[in-house]
């Protein structure tokens, strides 16, 4: 590996864009094989009874397999771009969590208070 | 702040006097990223749409009675392995074998077109079945999120055929690495939106 990635370097050192190699991609590509294959058996065979376990469940493998892309077919690390591509990344990825979160608490709230009837219900004897 | 008043005479300087060159091309990959974060932002954007109005089903069809997860998955499949065709044509792009290169090129686009098929056979048996997107918010949602997914998918399936006649024409040149490279980007960027998409709309619509 190490000396194929000195072949990668030089004849391609500017830049700092990183290929990757062989060996990362085909790990990038079982790992995902895998961490696709496991929710969509859980989903569609319904392994497991209780359905938010198996929403949470299947929510963590998307979250890992996002992982495994951004460093094995992304080639993302710390250092790519002096440190400016990580630096946008958490940057997106906050303002991913306040759009998401936000939006689903708040929508949720509304709808849950706003159901009509539902207070005026509540309070018949 | 005593040269202050030696350079008032020539006029106050609000710039670098030097900027140290920067060869061609060496901050396109980083300014193509922050195009895919903000990019990424639109996709954030959509999904919130669907989180919020995805239960809306206005009394019409729910996602159990219009996903088949078996075309869902096949389909996963093809974009994941058109994502490791492309990481071999940027191997083969090193090692500076244009043959190869434009051969792993075309299969990844096979896989693409794949992939836009089987969605766009899934829309029109939606849509044959009376889901379109008028019926209810969660359609809506649905047609807006996957379908600006697809668009995607359509763009780089005519970049990499633009960048497959570039190859062809010019060869290997500096020029049309750094394209390739930020295609690789966009690709693999959109097989991470894919994984959200088959998570939080397919997966999770059905267990709904």
């Amino acid at each position: 590996m190490s000396a194929h990635d000195h072949a990668d370097h030089a004849d391609h050192g500017h830049g700092g864009a990183a290929h990757g190699s062989l060996k990362g991609y085909l790990i990038g590509f079982f790992l995902s094989v895998i961490l696709t294959a496991i929710p969509f058996w859980l989903v569609m065979d319904g392994v497991i009874d209780n359905k938010q376990a198996t929403a949470v469940i299947i929510m963590a493998f998307a979250a890992v397999q996002i992982i495994v892309h951004m460093i094995f077919f992304l080639h993302m690390t710390p250092a790519s771009e002096g440190g400016w591509s990580m630096l946008a990344l958490i940057f997106t990825v906050i303002l991913v969590v306040i759009v998401l979160s936000g939006s689903l608490w708040v929508m949720y709230h509304l709808n849950a208070n706003m159901m009509p009837g539902l207070h005026e219900m509540q309070q018949m004897p | 702040m005593a040269s202050t008043a030696t350079t008032a005479d020539a006029g106050p300087v609000f710039h670098l006097e030097e900027e140290h060159a920067h060869a061609e091309g060496s901050s396109t990959m980083l300014g193509f990223w922050l195009y895919l974060m903000s990019d990424c932002l639109i996709f954030a954007m959509l999904f919130a749409a669907f989180g919020v109005l995805g239960g809306n089903y206005a009394a019409g069809p729910a996602p159990k009675d219009l996903f088949d997860l078996g075309l869902v998955a096949v389909n996963t499949t093809m974009l994941l392995l058109s994502s490791i065709t492309y990481g071999f044509a940027m191997l083969t792009m090193v090692k500076g074998r244009v043959g190869a290169t434009q051969a792993w090129l075309g299969v990844t686009m096979l896989f693409g077109l794949a992939f836009l098929s089987i969605e766009l056979y899934e829309f029109a048996h939606m849509i044959h079945e009376g889901a379109t997107p008028q019926r209810s918010a969660f359609l809506s949602s649905f047609f807006t999120l996957v379908g600006t997914h697809g668009l995607h998918v359509t763009f780089g399936i005519v970049w990499m055929v633009t960048l497959m006649i570039q190859v062809a024409r010019y060869g290997l040149i500096e020029a049309n690495r750094r394209r390739l490279m930020c295609l690789s980007m966009f690709w693999h960027f959109l097989d991470v939106v894919w994984i959200g998409v088959f998570t939080f709309v397919y997966l999770m619509g059905t267990l709904r």
